[in-house]
């Protein structure tokens, strides 16, 4: 079922993409770098969105990654059940706040701040939507990597304590490595929820179609691409049609961020195995 | 717990009603043409197009079926582009469009044996504003355009602090984002484009939000989105105002449209009577557009 539906969509995509592979080309889309879509004759060069959405992406998982495996820990393993309650429904809660409010938050608070701290002419940075991202990601990765940390069994604790480790020492060198495939598919599922994140991005990036130089540069996303641009384009048109184009390169990299995880995941579970 | 069911609740309806609205885009081409129900005062209106128009849009009906109780209006957004094609698949009687229509578009409605016809609803006028604090209040139209290419990046350049400029644009999927390029950005050589460096925000409101809490960003909204809180940079002497767009002194303003499917007939000749009429140019003057002369 679940390959069936993924199927459609790709076929779906691959259709709509059509006149833009004929046309344009694949590899002329993906090498150019310069988007002027409106233009006439309208560039295609979606470099700098493929680059720009692994821009955000990766300081989304440097701030992410940090404080929802932390905060999984913290809950898991030293927080006491009524704190770790409290603490489970907050996060689940931060889960629930829709993506436009975390934008709005960023667009009043993080890009007056960022601009200020580092000294630039502007906050609409790659490095304010990947941290609105970041956080964005916390929800998943935290509960994911605490589900991971749970299913370990309480022998191993045990028997780590008896051997005279100490909390901390039993937390990483037992815990949290028994529990490690489960925290990176709760790593990569985080990723998957930022790459795949629009409103923020559109609100905190500044959306300037330039080849990233640094984390203080404007960028474009692919997503926030797609949502800017689809509601104005002539519908079976060129544009639209580079549009799905983009679609697809962004369905391509997901597809392979999970098949590559689940590989890893298999790989890891086998040698657990033995 | 509570909370997530509710969550699941709402994505499925936001699902279901996404489903539809794709299925409503796709949906046959035939029945094209069918417009309004010939009936005095009386009928459905289905209208679809520019996010630009929305508001005024929504206010028009809502003025109307007042007036008419009998007749049933219905005002969606979604974008130019997407109104326009409603209206070639038939689903719509109007588009709203803040762009004219483009040749590929009225050729696919002509190819149904569809005509189009254009009717001029309002006029949209431009103001660029800055920061208060930056000091900057008048600019050419040709200094506008070589800023917004990119061949002037520093505010000393043209009047101001020793202070880069940071370009804050609308999104090029916007009829504003065209409008302003065709009249400033590439005024004198129609191959120009914005600096790539030029930000592209999604809304007007995001511009006016980003020129609030930047005094060395430049940036061009409706006039309707004008705040005691920004600078209204004159252009070429010229203030931005309701007075100088409609007189055509301004140089910054463009035309906001409504397309049908051969000439309006009935309810819908009516509707558009009003909207072009006293009470309907009222709407637009407080929805921050300006009427027409």
């Amino acid at each position: 079922m679940a390959i069936v539906i993924l199927a459609a969509i790709a076929l779906f995509l691959v259709y709509n993409a059509g006149r833009a592979l004929t046309e344009v080309g694949l590899g002329t889309m993906l090498s150019g770098i310069q988007w002027y879509p409106t233009s006439d004759p309208g560039k295609f060069g979606m470099l700098p969105l493929v680059l720009g959405s692994l821009l955000v992406t990766g300081v989304a998982l440097a701030v992410g990654v940090p404080v929802g495996v932390g905060a999984a820990v913290f809950i898991s393993e030293f927080a006491g059940r009524r704190l770790k309650e409290v603490m489970k429904s907050v996060i689940e809660f931060m889960a629930a706040v829709p993506s436009v409010v975390y934008g709005l938050i960023g667009v009043a608070v993080l890009i007056p701040l960022v601009k200020d701290v580092f000294d630039l002419s502007s906050g609409l940075t790659a490095l304010a939507g990947g941290i609105v991202l970041g956080v964005m990601s916390v929800p998943t990765i935290v509960s994911i990597s605490e589900d991971a940390l749970h299913a370990v069994p309480d022998d191993l604790r045990h028997g780590s304590a008896a051997l005279g480790n100490t909390r901390w020492q039993t937390t990483f060198k037992v815990t949290l490595p028994s529990a490690s495939s489960g925290i990176f598919a709760a790593v990569m599922l985080g990723l998957g929820r930022a790459i795949g994140e629009t409103m923020a991005v559109l609100m905190l990036t500044g959306n300037a179609a330039v080849m990233p130089t640094s984390l203080f540069d404007s960028v474009r996303t692919m997503t926030g691409t797609i949502a800017a641009e689809m509601g104005e384009v002539v519908q079976g048109g060129l544009h639209y049609s580079v549009l799905f184009t983009v679609g697809l390169v962004l369905f391509a990299i997901t597809f392979g961020i999970n098949l590559a995880a689940d590989l890893v995941l298999e790989r890891q579970r086998k040698r657990w195995r033995r | 717990m509570k909370v997530k069911r509710l969550l699941s609740i709402g994505l499925v309806a936001a699902l279901l009603v996404g489903a539809l609205a794709l299925t409503g885009c796709g949906a046959a081409e035939d029945g094209s043409g069918e417009a309004g129900d010939g009936s005095e005062l009386s009928g459905t209106i289905d209208i679809q197009g520019s996010d630009t128009l929305l508001n005024v849009a929504t206010a028009w009906s809502e003025g109307f079926m007042d007036a008419n109780p009998g007749v049933d209006i219905s005002v969606q957004g979604g974008g130019s582009g997407t109104g326009i094609a409603a209206l070639i698949n038939g689903t719509v009687d109007f588009a709203n469009a803040s762009r004219e229509i483009k040749d590929e578009e009225r050729e696919a409605l002509e190819a149904q044996g569809g005509t189009v016809v254009e009717h001029r609803v309002a006029i949209d006028g431009i103001a660029v504003i800055v920061n208060p604090a930056n000091g900057v209040a008048d600019l050419t139209l040709e200094q506008l355009g070589r800023i917004y290419r990119g061949e002037i990046t520093n505010w000393k350049d043209v009047g101001g602090a020793d202070a880069e400029i940071v370009l804050l644009s609308r999104d090029s999927s916007s009829g504003t984002y065209e409008y302003f390029k065709e009249a400033v950005v590439a005024a004198d050589d129609e191959n120009a484009e914005y600096a790539a460096s030029a930000k592209l925000l999604p809304s007007n409101q995001a511009i006016v939000e980003e020129v609030v809490g930047n005094e060395a960003a430049i940036g061009y909204v409706g006039l309707g989105y004008l705040s005691d809180d920004v600078q209204v940079v004159a252009i070429d002497g010229v203030e931005a105002s309701i007075e100088t767009a409609a007189d055509g002194s301004y140089p910054i303003s463009r035309y906001l449209y409504m397309y049908s499917d051969g000439e309006p007939e009935g309810v819908m000749a009516a509707y558009l009577e009003w909207i072009l009429g006293s009470e309907g140019q009222q709407l637009v003057a407080d929805e921050g557009f300006v009427p027409l002369p």
